[in-house]
């Protein structure tokens, strides 16, 4: 079975800056795959190559067996890539309901069906209480749930989480791993990054670290955080310990 | 829930129908032409504005440029009658779909411009239309182009002694509108609309096309708003650059919406009722000593307005919304 | 002439530009210092030239409190920001213009015998009217100052530092509205600076300030906001197109090419040329 994604030598310039240099990874149908790396290890960046921010100075990306590396996001979304901001981006002078509206109506054109899209993903996103709340009036976890409804509203194969765990309480962090494990089990395929390891690892099947804007080491999640690379890495990092 | 949203649609509705036919009825009981000429002006101010609320309340692109739609409509539908004897129905539709066209000819480049570059580039290109039209002679230059009036005429569509029929159409006009955004309000084209003005690139991840977005609603909105000046033009009979196309109209078409509520279906009717028979008001009042007074009155409101209620005059109607932290 | 712009503009560059905020009343700050030169010259004779610094001085008084008292207050809206600066501003030029009709009544008026007025000097055969060539020599002094004043001193750090972060310079202990006052006083006298130049060569009456109000938004745009020099550089480029395009096309038609000009470069650049934001 082919990967629903893929990433072939994949390089981002920005002027004299390399973010990403020749990057290949995989991810396979149904898994959850972390990626992991300390600041500035261009994580973000792949991530917007593969959401279609902007096109890979070179290098292709192929989606479900398609080359998809010259579409634009609208046109990914399309062909079942969800994505969530790492900076929540709702809109905010829509209601809740509204906002997950606007995503539903890519696969629903009839605003009846896309409005009970909307009802059902609430539900299972545990929004459904706020449904008629303004976007501007949520609390950030429930923002960034809002996100990941709107995301699941269209319907994806992958679904894209950029730093959706960080900076939220312990007990919302917990609720917020049930919810990716709830979308894994509903059949859609995950692929996360995330600044801190300590919140990922348990979560997810397999491990890819970025440093210096190359994939350094990937695997299982045990293997990863055990390899003296990857330790070397993060602790030259300040941040990795404290958080 | 879904229910109560339908309700609300069917309510809007409902007031809407109530409120047209209570329109309709007042030339039966208000016979003075002054008053009817404000009623006539405050309906087509009403209409224009509804479809500017399109473009900039709805999809977020705040256009000070509407005037130059208003003077295409206007102009079109009187070139076509002067010069080919085109009746005003059909000069109307070509003067609609010449605006639209021309609206997403510009579109192009104009709309990946953001902010202040944006509005500065739209009434810089109604301020070009009104230059072009100041010069150019075929169309009247300056000197513009009066419509001879040969008696009462549905086919030409034009009254010496009646005002109604103008009223009417213009009613019909602002019906139209809003008609017009009640319907796209709840559909794909709305709910994209909105999504761009919030955040084109959250939007863009859902799979909105943004740029099409922008293009749809500037079509729809010039569309309505050339109509609208062919109406105009037809009711004043007379016109020249600066009366259809100057900067005054794209301001007189944002205010309503703005003081009555920006990007909300009910904002540019609220807000023409009330400002555009106070600007006419004023004007008679005080207008006449051509001492300024009736500027600074309406100044001073809409300085006031602007400022006590940001969201516009609607939000005093507003029931407050829930808000907290949820469980 | 293109000079001339750039000198209404630098006022407009400092607030809209700036402090990015839309001030839809600069014309009319225009028409304020217009007739102020002219009634100190009415009344007390005194030369334009002489009174500009007087008049400057009642325009920063000015500016700082329409900022205080208004515009303060359009910032703070929650809701549509732009829309209620845009609107506010608006409302306010018509009431300027409303009490200027009420108090100077709607008459043309224009300062007949000043120092420059209608005199010419000649630089290596080339004649040149001297209001112009002062207003030149006060715009490129100005631009110079305010260029010095931005990049230089305190008040221009904590100008931009207010504009990018208010919250965090309240932290640092800095006012944003004694900035913002300032600000507005600072690109008030300039145009009052403008103003008092300028009326000496051109007639004068309440809604004189919109016909270079246009220009002045497109000059700062042209050249990008946020960007002292941008504007001066939009400022020449706005002047010598208008000369080439009076050669080409009508008089009439001489804005035509200034409006091109800005429209082509913003599809190419959508930033101005020297924009930062």
């Amino acid at each position: 079975m082919t990967a629903l994604l893929e990433t072939r030598g994949v390089w981002q310039r920005f002027g004299g800056l390399v973010a990403n240099s020749d990057v290949s990874i995989s991810v396979g149908r149904g898994e959850i795959v972390g990626l992991i790396g300390p600041n500035g290890a261009g994580k973000s960046t792949l991530f917007n190559l593969i959401a279609g921010v902007l096109p890979p100075t070179q290098g292709s990306i192929l989606f479900d067996g398609e080359d998809v590396t010259r579409l634009p996001a609208a046109a990914r979304c399309q062909r079942g890539v969800g994505r969530t901001f790492q900076v929540v981006k709702s809109f905010e002078t829509m209601t809740v309901i509204d906002n997950v509206i606007v995503g539903a109506l890519v696969r629903n054109t009839v605003m009846r069906e896309a409005r009970r899209k909307a009802h059902e993903v609430l539900e299972f996103t545990g929004l459904a209480a706020r449904a008629d709340v303004l976007a501007s009036d949520l609390v950030p976890a429930e923002k960034r749930r809002l996100e990941v409804a709107r995301a699941l509203a269209t319907e994806p194969k992958l679904l894209l989480l950029d730093e959706v765990l960080t900076g939220l309480t312990p007990t919302e962090a917990q609720t917020g791993v049930a919810l990716v494990r709830k979308v894994r089990d509903a059949g859609i395929t995950v692929l996360m990054v995330e600044h801190v390891m300590e919140i990922v690892m348990p979560l997810v099947d397999r491990a890819i670290v970025l440093d210096l804007g190359k994939v350094l080491v990937e695997g299982k999640p045990a293997d990863v955080v055990r390899d003296p690379k990857v330790i070397k890495a993060y602790l030259g990092d300040r941040h990795a310990v404290g958080a | 829930m879904d229910k109560d949203f339908a309700a609300r649609r069917r309510r809007d509705l409902i007031i809407a129908a109530v409120l047209a036919a209570i329109a309709a009825l007042t030339p039966l009981f208000v016979k003075d032409v002054v008053v009817q000429n404000i009623l006539i002006l405050t309906l087509m101010y009403a209409g224009l504005s509804q479809s500017w609320n399109i473009l900039s309340g709805y999809c977020g692109q705040i256009s000070l440029g509407h005037a130059l739609y208003f003077g295409l409509g206007a102009y079109t539908t009187e070139l076509l009658f002067m010069k080919f004897g085109v009746l005003p129905w059909f000069g109307m539709l070509a003067g609609g779909v010449v605006s639209a066209l021309i609206a997403m000819g510009l579109g192009y480049p104009f709309f990946r411009l953001r902010g202040h570059y944006f509005v500065i580039a739209t009434i810089v290109i109604a301020e070009i239309g009104l230059l072009l039209f100041h010069n150019w002679e075929w169309a009247g230059a300056a000197m513009g182009i009066t419509i001879p009036i040969r008696g009462d005429s549905w086919l030409k569509f034009q009254f010496l002694r009646t005002k109604l029929p103008y009223f009417y159409f213009a009613l019909a006009l602002c019906c139209l509108a809003w008609f017009v955004t009640w319907w796209l309000e709840d559909s794909k084209w709305g709910f994209w609309w909105r999504a761009v003005k919030d955040n084109p690139d959250a939007a863009e991840s859902l799979g909105v096309d943004v740029f099409n977005s922008k293009m749809g609603a500037a079509a729809v909105s010039a569309f309505l708003v050339a109509v609208g000046g062919s109406f105009y033009a037809q009711f004043v009979s007379y016109i020249d650059p600066e009366s259809v196309m100057g900067f005054q109209f794209s301001l007189l078409m944002a205010l309503p919406a703005v003081l009555g509520g920006i990007g909300t279906l009910w904002g540019p009717v609220l807000g023409a009722a009330i400002l555009i028979p106070l600007t006419e008001l004023t004007r008679f009042k005080f207008g006449g000593s051509g001492r300024g007074v009736d500027l600074i009155v309406y100044g001073t409101l809409i300085v006031l307005i602007s400022l006590a209620l940001p969201r516009g005059l609607l939000s005093l109607f507003a029931r407050p919304k829930k808000t907290g932290v949820s469980r | 002439m293109g000079l001339l712009y750039g000198l209404i503009a630098v006022g407009l560059a400092l607030i809209f530009g700036l402090m990015d905020v839309t001030n839809f009343a600069h014309g009319e700050f225009l028409m304020i210092a217009m007739y102020l030169s002219f009634f100190l010259f009415a009344f007390f004779a005194i030369d334009p030239l002489l009174s500009a610094p007087l008049v400057a001085a009642a325009l920063f008084i000015f500016g700082a409190v329409v900022y205080l008292l208004i515009v303060r207050f359009a910032m703070r809206a929650k809701a549509n920001a732009g829309m209620v600066q845009i609107f506010t501003t608006f409302g306010l030029a018509i009431v300027m213009r409303g009490l200027a009709q009420y108090f100077f009544t709607p008459d043309y008026r224009s300062i007949p015998q000043s120092w420059l007025g209608g005199k010419t000097i000649s630089i290596a055969g080339i004649f040149l009217p001297e209001p112009q060539l002062v207003g030149a020599l006060v715009s490129i002094a100005a631009f110079a100052g305010l260029y010095f004043f931005i990049h230089r001193t305190d008040f221009g750090r904590a100008l931009e530092a207010t504009r990018e972060d208010p919250g965090a310079v309240a932290l640092v202990g800095i006012d944003k509205n004694r900035v913002f006052a300032f600000g507005w006083g600072l690109g008030a006298a300039l145009v009052g600076l403008a103003g008092a130049i300028m009326a000496v060569f051109f007639y004068i009456y309440p809604d004189v300030g919109a016909s270079f109000a246009l220009i002045a938004y497109v000059t700062v745009a042209l050249g990008g906001f946020g960007s002292v020099f941008g504007a001066f550089a939009g400022g020449i480029i706005v002047g010598l197109v208008e000369a080439v395009t009076a050669l080409v096309l009508p008089p009439s038609l001489k804005s035509v090419g200034i409006y091109a000009v800005y429209l082509l470069v913003v599809f190419i650049r959508p930033r101005g040329l020297f924009g930062s934001i």
